[in-house]
């Protein structure tokens, strides 16, 4: 570590001698300065500088040092000139502080350091706090996780058996993996197309804005955000309102759900494997009668028209699909005058298990299949008249939950991962890319070949910060799966605390998932290190 | 683009730049509309989300569970107050004061005990200084979880468990290495010759941390601040595990109602709306701040 501590003093040592060099000011005006402020202060101060002094003092003497103190000694002390209105308030000390390295105090190194015991009232409140809220919950959670649920018994490693062998913890780290692998690259890739996209718009900064902005909402409110996205009704969930919408601009979706025909012995036609089917088969040359029921004459399409009989051809199948049904009164089975037809009804003509023709009824219900070869047919309606209209996803449902979650999580942080690469992208010099482009490449050949492989460290930044926050994320999941979708949708933030306050009462196992997820975060911890190191060096 | 003319290049050469160039302009003014239209859409995307929040709040109940929030759009006139008027008298002031009284004590303490301790980092030399400065980013990463039995138990023996307080220092020991490390960064850009000015006039250190360097740092100090205060006003993890009923912030008081969501909007609603209002203030404020810090220090 001394190595390391020396590194950046030599060169300072230099500096200091280096501005010895310098013209220093007017020393005279500076004097009378300190002479005016020297009353106001120094009875206040001079105690703790003396002890500071004496504490200096006692500091064993450190490995030789290039910098020579005779030299640094009036460099230092126009430099301390050079800079009245800043450190004007301090001045009334410049008799004590000249005291200092008189013994010894700054000597060791051209720097007027302090002794490593003003360090020790400097870091006293964060490590006092650090310590006993962090590294030693730390401590404590590693002996911890050994302890049964009450902590009286000694398990070993058994909590950590369990969290491999519980199909619970399981579908947790199950749903953890699927979190790291696609929530990081997502919001990677999303923020650097936004990135590369706002470039070029003058709006951008707005763009931005709105990225930007659900950063510094809570991650509760936004899971009540997206509950509310995610409602399963089309006409209350905005997630599904638009799919509806769009799956119905390509797809018809007016079908008749719930209609089907009477239950009885004397209609024509019977249900079969959800499709209608004639009860007899079709006769050219006699009409089809099929009567349907189960559902409401206002549910009808606008343009359905009074039900006909259909006009009966040699040769042909012919027939209609009516509701038959007519307030307060009407012949079962019989075309009465109120009565409408189906609109827009697929019709089949089925011999032998085979469909031979397909039509469709017209506004009053009358469907007509011609030039079919004589056989025996029967009259089916396919089960996608009646099938449900599209309801949108089940977002919210075992099935879809982490990816809609995920959803969420990306709304949250592409306006992160868009902020930092934008910044990465403004520092890449003009000069690479416009170089490459007079060479003849293409656009995509600049972005693939330059902008990326400079923007790498951003993009390894983002990425690192965003599987960090996928381990721990623990609210949106909390907040947007409902209680019977959450064993689905669990991850390991959210077990950790389900099981120790959440009503499971198991604190050996909770400590266990900590240390778990502790020990998942450690290679990034080990990178943020060595990063560190190296921008040391 | 039109540099390429110039290109010393052979002329076949120039002119096939040039070609290009002319094409990739017609592309550009076509794509740059695409582009436009594509960003308005990301946009909607983004913004859709919290404007239904926001209309949902402002709707009556009944309104809301027979028709989507859109339909404001085309009648404006059901919007209404009443879903907040109804939430503040039931009593939910109380979880927002609980949240400012955990915030504010909160920010307050990251910053100043983060200061000193960056100010011993950047400015003082002591044995260790580098591997104390590294225990401090490997802290960086630790996961919260990690400290809820062990605290709730320390807690619980010092009897502040589920009290204000307890919340309070739990937020700043977590808050801390992100705070030092911004900070110290920060710091270490400050001259030195500031610095050395003021110790050769024999300021102590202290005054040196409160007069010369603490003021320098406020581009920083805003920074932090922000960041450590949007933790904390939107924690709820912490606050679910130390905050009892009575000291309770917004986002636990939110979250006891989530378990019936779908027949209390009309309560969650507006509360999720309220307790992001400071915050979008705020960050629309400061973002400047925000932005910077974020560009500073992510790694948490």
């Amino acid at each position: 570590m001394t190595e390391r501590l020396d590194g950046p003093q030599t060169p300072r040592g230099d500096d200091d001698v280096a501005r010895g060099a310098s013209p220093g000011p007017d020393t005279a005006s500076q004097a009378s300065e300190t002479g005016a402020q020297t009353n106001e202060t120094r009875a206040g101060e001079s105690g703790a500088q003396t002890s500071e002094t004496a504490e200096t003092a006692e500091r064993p003497a450190p490995p030789a040092q290039p910098a020579e103190p005779g030299g640094t000694h009036p460099a230092l002390r126009d430099v301390a000139s050079g800079d009245d209105d800043v450190t004007g308030g301090a001045r009334p000390e410049l008799a004590a502080g000249g005291a200092a390295p008189a013994a010894g105090g700054f000597g060791r190194s051209g720097n007027l350091g302090p002794s490593p015991k003003v360090a020790t009232f400097f870091l006293l409140p964060a490590f006092v706090l650090l310590g006993a809220w962090v590294v030693y919950p730390i401590v404590y959670s590693i002996i911890r996780s050994l302890y049964d649920a009450n902590g009286g018994g000694f398990v070993g490693l058994d909590n950590y058996g369990a969290i491999f062998s519980d199909s619970g913890t399981l579908t947790t780290i199950r749903n953890n993996l699927i979190w790291v692998v696609v929530a990081p690259s997502l919001v990677t890739v999303l923020g650097l197309i936004f990135a590369v996209l706002t470039e070029r718009v003058r709006w951008a900064t707005a763009f931005k804005l709105v990225v930007f902005m659900p950063m510094a909402v809570s991650l509760l409110a936004s899971g009540v955000i997206f509950r509310l996205v995610y409602e399963q009704d089309p006409d209350k969930g905005v997630a599904n309102a638009i799919i509806t919408s769009v799956h119905d601009v390509f797809a018809r979706s007016s079908g008749y759900p719930g209609a089907r025909p009477r239950e009885n012995d004397q209609a024509p036609a019977v249900v079969d494997k959800g499709a209608v089917l004639t009860r007899q088969p079709a006769q050219a040359g006699q009409p089809v009668l099929i009567p349907l029921v189960g559902m409401k004459a206002d549910a009808l399409p606008g343009d359905a028209a009074p039900a006909k009989q259909a006009p009966a051809a040699p040769g042909e199948i012919t027939g209609t699909v009516w509701l038959d049904f007519t307030p307060g009164g009407g012949t079962v089975n019989q075309i009465d005058g109120t009565e409408k037809g189906l609109p827009e009804v697929t019709v089949e003509a089925v011999s032998g298990g085979a469909v031979k023709a397909t039509a469709t009824t017209a506004p009053d219900g009358t469907f007509r299949f011609s030039g079919l070869p004589a056989g025996a047919y029967q009259v089916r309606l396919p089960q996608s008249n009646f099938a449900q209209p599209f309801g949108g996803l089940t977002w919210l449902g075992p099935a879809l939950i982490t990816p809609a979650i995920i959803g969420a999580f990306i709304w949250v942080w592409a306006g992160f991962a868009m902020v930092l690469i934008a910044a990465g992208l403004s520092a890449i010099p003009r000069d690479a890319l416009e170089a490459a482009r007079i060479d003849g490449a293409t656009e995509w050949q600049v972005f693939r070949r330059i902008t990326i492989p400079l923007l790498s460290p951003v993009l390894v930044v983002v990425l690192v910060t965003m599987i960090i926050n996928t381990l721990k994320v623990f609210d949106l999941v909390f907040v947007i799966a409902p209680g019977s979708v959450q064993p689905n949708a669990n991850v390991i933030a959210l077990e950790m605390w389900r099981v120790s306050f959440g009503g499971g009462g198991n604190q050996g196992l909770g400590s266990a998932l900590a240390i778990f997820l502790l020990v998942l975060v450690l290679p990034f911890m080990i990178i943020n290190i060595r990063r560190f190191r190296r921008e040391q060096s | 683009m039109t540099t390429l003319t110039a290109s010393p290049a052979g002329t076949s050469n120039s002119a096939g730049a040039l070609r290009r160039g002319v094409l990739s302009r017609i592309i550009d003014k076509a794509g740059g509309g695409l582009v436009q239209l594509v960003l308005i859409v990301l946009a909607l995307f983004w913004l859709l989300p919290t404007l239904g929040l926001l209309v949902v709040s402002l709707r009556a109940d009944e309104d809301n569970n027979s028709t989507g929030w859109w339909t404001f759009f085309t009648k404006p006139a059901q919007l209404t107050f009443d879903n907040y008027s109804n939430l503040l008298a039931s009593g939910f002031t109380a979880s927002f004061w609980n949240t400012v009284a955990i915030t504010v004590p909160a920010t307050l303490l990251v910053i100043g005990f983060a200061a000193m301790a960056a100010y011993a980092f950047a400015w003082i030399e002591f044995p260790g200084r580098d591997a104390l400065f590294m225990v401090v980013i490997a802290l960086l990463v630790v996961p919260i979880q990690i400290a809820l039995i062990p605290i709730a138990k320390m807690y619980g023996f010092l009897g502040i468990f589920g009290s204000i307080p307890g919340v309070v220092l739990f937020h700043v020991a977590f808050g801390l290495p992100f705070a030092i490390f911004l900070l110290r960064n920060f710091f270490v850009g400050i001259p030195k010759e500031l610095l050395e000015a003021a110790r050769m006039d024999g300021a102590a250190e202290w005054k040196i941390f409160a007069t010369v360097v603490f003021p320098l740092a406020k581009p920083a100090v805003a920074s932090l601040g922000i960041f450590q205060f949007l933790w904390v006003w939107n924690d709820l993890l912490v606050a679910l595990v130390f905050a009892d009923t009575e000291a309770q912030p917004m986002t636990k008081a939110l979250q006891s109602q989530m378990r019936q969501f779908g027949t209390n909007v009309d309560i969650l609603a507006p509360g999720a709306f309220l307790s992001l209002i400071i915050p979008l203030v705020l960050f629309f404020a400061f973002q400047r701040y925000f932005v910077q810090g974020l560009l500073a220090g992510s790694v948490k």
